[in-house]
């Protein structure tokens, strides 16, 4: 007779522990406005809205590269796509969000359906190369658009409207709706891990033979995790280009993808939270940093390489390690 | 479009296709025996122009410069392998791609902090400045001439090495099934130290034969880097035949893309879309190229390890 | 005389200059319990391989119920009801046994196209992986990490995974590799109790085993298929004894 089914049980019971880091996390950012007053002002709201655009982004690209163990070089270009969205209807005379939101998420859901039809096709290197390819054809041709400032990029007159009304002008405004956004995006991802669809991919990292033993396409399954995770890049590119009113090819270029990819790891890949976690501390830093000098990046390139060889796990990884070593002293 | 201009950029895009391949072996071999992603290949060639430039700012020689840029590059690949990529060996390529790409920043801002952001440059030796005659009306650059040359016979002792040595068998073998090798009772160490040095050196070479013709700046290892991975990945993994035909294939059409495209364009097009569709249409042709052969052959043309 | 459920026609396969599978032939009925027995290196997992998909035949064909699947995927296979066990257990080492099995009954339950909803909890699918685990003998261990079972645990979980799936047809790839004394006999129980059910296929070298369960026993040597029959007629056969079993035989 089998045992009663109070099978509650998620995979990683660990899991359960650490609910505290994103119910802190999100404490953090809702209260750094009030914060703002006494520390920077305006300055840092721009700041924490700059770290949670590009971590939504990061949460996306940690559902490709940290549960699908798909590594994409390319993810940048969905962000760009989706401020191109915004910079090209608003250089047309279309500033309403009703339509240049949806435009920006369509655009970037199909690059990505297009393109993730040839990528997943490859493995390993070839599908890394792949994305780039992709990523740098989506850079080439933002570069060319003559019209629309080309290499130099193009200004935005003024952030989206929302049914006509400029809810975006305000600073703190906006920063809320940058909020909204990344804890949407964070919650969406956490069901979508747990959820039916979000264990056969985890399956299909761990053993894509077996999956398909099964009976399950893995393709099919991985290539629409490719489309969720370039729609929420475009999304995040939506809101950076409101955010900078400004849209630039470099939104695109690989070496973004490769930040990206960067800000992932440095907070412990697989677990969404570390996505956020990774863009805060890559992006702060590169904040403090760049203060001193332009080449800061002479000592972040050493850090890169001291975190892979022994920080795998990220800064999670790390904490998580030093909590298990403190609780046994 | 003139025959003359053909015949030119033909050429060029052959330069460009050694240049391609010198950089493209060292990186397939060391992808294909060591199973390691190297994204910091690209900095050993920056290094290696960087260095002659020094080096011959220091004796005046162009060939001083290049022997001592040559081992200065060995030098710096092999305190690389020993410092940073020999513990990586064996792990995911994730943990590669960062740890090299952070080796990247490093070197890349370390170059700018050491030589200036400015670019530099490096004159052509006496010997080989000027241009030469073809043919009628066909003047083509001595240097450039020089380079092709130089890199197929490069090409051609690569081939020597690796069909006709022991070492090369060995790095065949290795390309095709690394554990094998070892477990055969070969130092893969030795055989992994050897192949990475080389490959640097080759990359270095490049950089020196280059750096007369481009200006050498902090950024030039990144460009070269793509183009090679897209050569190594359209070649095939581990295939030094397939990085060859790449290479050339790649300079070929890269360059010859680039000058024609708007010409081309101007057939099926009025003038004014052609000029903003061209470059654009021209840029993207390799990576069109590599998404193709990838869609019909998803592991290359050559791949060491077969389909 | 019914359809039967599995037919190879002519099937080939090369590995370079090494022929595989040699012009073979192959029928298993439905619900009987088939053996392959044969030396190292005649091309038994190769077989199976071709069978459950991994593999493509480089000629022949392969029918199953009734349908060609020769050029079908693996996945698709899967889905027609053809499961398979690994020689090298090949599991999800990071989910517990449960959620292993639980997959393998998600993949027949409706859509895995469910973006929300925590599947771990689903009864619809923790009640049938149970049933198939406690059919194993793993029911204790359900909650362990697969990563963390012992290697005949992992043996036990591969076949709980395959009954998992309901299968017509169970393609099983030497189940009791490296496994000790109890524990194949424990196997060998389970797999009596599950004799009759659907049809089996059973790549073996155990030959105890193969005699107490199997219906019909192929033997294959060199990729081609000399000899099929009740294991009685096999095991007197001059030619199998000759080739194979009379090494093996005490």
């Amino acid at each position: 007779m089998p045992p009663a089914l109070s099978l509650a049980t998620s995979p990683t019971p660990t899991r359960r522990r650490l609910e505290v880091l994103p119910i802190g996390i999100f404490l953090a950012f809702a209260v750094l406005p009030a914060a703002a007053p006494l520390a920077g002002g305006e300055h840092l709201l721009s700041l924490g809205s700059r770290v949670m655009i590009f971590a939504i982004a990061a949460v996306a690209l940690d559902l490709l590269v940290g549960y699908g163990a798909l590594i994409s070089f390319g993810h940048a270009a969905f962000i760009g796509l989706g401020a191109y969205a915004v910079g090209i209807l608003a250089a047309h005379g279309i500033g309403d969000a009703l339509v240049s939101l949806p435009v920006a998420l369509a655009v970037a859901a199909l690059y990505a359906f297009l393109t993730g039809i040839v990528c997943l096709r490859t493995k390993g290197v070839y599908f890394i190369m792949i994305t780039l390819a992709f990523g740098q054809m989506a850079f080439f041709t933002a570069s060319s658009l003559a019209p629309y400032g080309g290499d130099d990029g193009l200004t935005i007159a003024a952030r989206s409207t929302f049914a006509g009304f400029p809810l975006l002008k305000n600073e703190r405004a906006f920063y809320y709706v940058v909020f909204v956004a990344l804890l949407g995006t964070y919650l969406f991802c956490r069901a979508l891990v747990g959820s039916r669809f979000g264990r056969v991919l985890r399956g299909a990292k761990e053993n894509p033979v077996r999956m398909a033993a099964m009976g399950f396409d893995v393709y099919r399954f991985q290539l629409a995790t490719y489309v969720i995770a370039g729609t929420l890049g475009g999304l995040s590119g939506f809101l950076l280009a409101n955010a900078s009113e400004f849209v630039s090819p470099a939104y695109m270029s690989w070496q973004r993808s490769g930040e990206l990819i960067v800000m992932v790891l440095l907070g412990g890949l697989g677990s969404l939270n570390g996505a956020i976690i990774g863009t805060a501390a890559y992006l702060l830093t590169e904040e403090w940093l760049s203060g001193f000098t332009e080449d800061w990046k002479v000592i972040f390139g050493p850090v890169l390489v001291l975190v892979v060889l022994f920080a795998r796990g990220g800064l999670i990884g790390v904490t998580a390690e030093l909590w298990r070593r403190l609780g046994r002293d | 479009m003139s025959t003359t201009l053909l015949v030119v950029q033909t050429l060029n895009g052959l330069q460009l296709g050694v240049l391609l391949f010198l950089i493209a072996a060292g990186l397939t071999l060391v992808f294909g025996v060591m199973d390691f992603i190297n994204l910091a290949h690209g900095v050993q060639y920056m290094l290696g122009a960087y260095l002659a430039v020094t080096f011959f700012a220091l004796t005046g020689s162009f060939l001083a410069a290049l022997i001592l840029a040559l081992a200065a590059a060995l030098l710096c690949g092999l305190l690389l392998e020993f410092l940073v990529f020999r513990h990586l060996y064996g792990r995911d390529h994730l943990d590669h791609v960062i740890a090299t790409f952070g080796i990247i920043l490093f070197i890349n801002h370390g170059v700018k902090i050491v030589w200036g952001a400015a670019p530099l440059s490096l004159p052509i030796p006496d010997l080989f400045s000027g241009s030469v005659q073809l043919a009628d009306g066909l003047l083509y650059p001595v240097w450039r001439l020089v380079t092709i040359g130089s890199g197929l016979a490069v090409a051609a002792l690569l081939y020597v090495l690796v069909s006709h040595t022991r070492i090369g068998m060995l790095v065949r073998a290795g390309a095709t099934n690394a554990a094998m090798v070892s477990a055969l009772g070969v130092d893969i160490r030795r055989l992994f130290l050897i192949v990475f040095g080389f490959g640097a050196m080759l990359a270095g070479f490049a950089g020196i034969m280059i750096a007369p013709i481009l200006s050498v700046d902090p950024g030039m290892g990144d460009t070269i880097l793509i183009l090679a991975f897209v050569v190594i990945v359209i070649g095939g993994i581990g295939s030094i035949r397939g990085a060859f035909l790449a290479a050339l294939l790649i300079g070929l059409v890269d360059t010859l893309g680039r000058s024609f495209s708007v010409d081309i364009l101007r057939l099926v097009m009025g003038p004014s879309p052609a000029r903003t569709v061209g470059p654009a249409l021209a840029s993207m042709l390799i990576y069109l190229l590599m998404a193709v052969v990838l869609y019909v052959r998803p592991s290359g043309l050559f791949p060491a390890k077969g389909r | 005389m019914t359809e039967a459920m599995l037919r190879l026609e002519g099937l080939r396969k090369k590995f370079g200059a090494l022929v595989v599978t040699d012009d073979l032939t192959f029928d298993v009925r439905p619900n009987e319990l088939h053996a392959v027995i044969g030396p190292n290196g005649a091309g038994k997992t190769t077989l199976i391989n071709q069978i459950s998909g991994l593999v493509a035949p480089d000629a022949g064909s392969i029918v199953f119920a009734g349908r060609d699947i020769t050029t079908l995927p693996m996945h698709a296979r899967a889905g027609m009801g053809l499961a398979r066990t690994f020689q090298v257990s090949s599991i999800l080492p990071g989910f517990s046994a449960l959620e292993n099995v639980a997959l393998a009954v998600q993949a027949r339950s409706g859509s895995s196209f469910r973006l929300l909803g925590g599947a771990a909890t689903e009864p619809a699918l923790n009640g049938p992986a149970m049933a198939a685990l406690a059919d194993v003998g793993l029911a204790e261990r359900a909650l362990t990490p697969a990563g963390q079972l012992s290697h005949g645990e992992k043996r036990a979980l591969e076949l709980a995974i395959a009954l998992a799936m309901e299968p017509k047809l169970l393609l099983l790839d030497e189940p009791m590799a490296g496994t000790g004394r109890d524990e194949t006999t424990r196997l060998v129980r389970v797999l009596g109790q599950l004799k009759g059910r659907f049809s089996v296929v059973l790549v073996e070298h155990d030959m105890t085993a193969v005699f107490a369960l199997a219906d019909r026993i192929s033997v294959l040597i060199y990729g081609r298929i000399i000899a099929t029959g009740a294991p009685a007629e096999v095991r007197a056969d001059p030619r199998v004894v000759a080739a194979y079993l009379g090494d093996e035989m005490e």
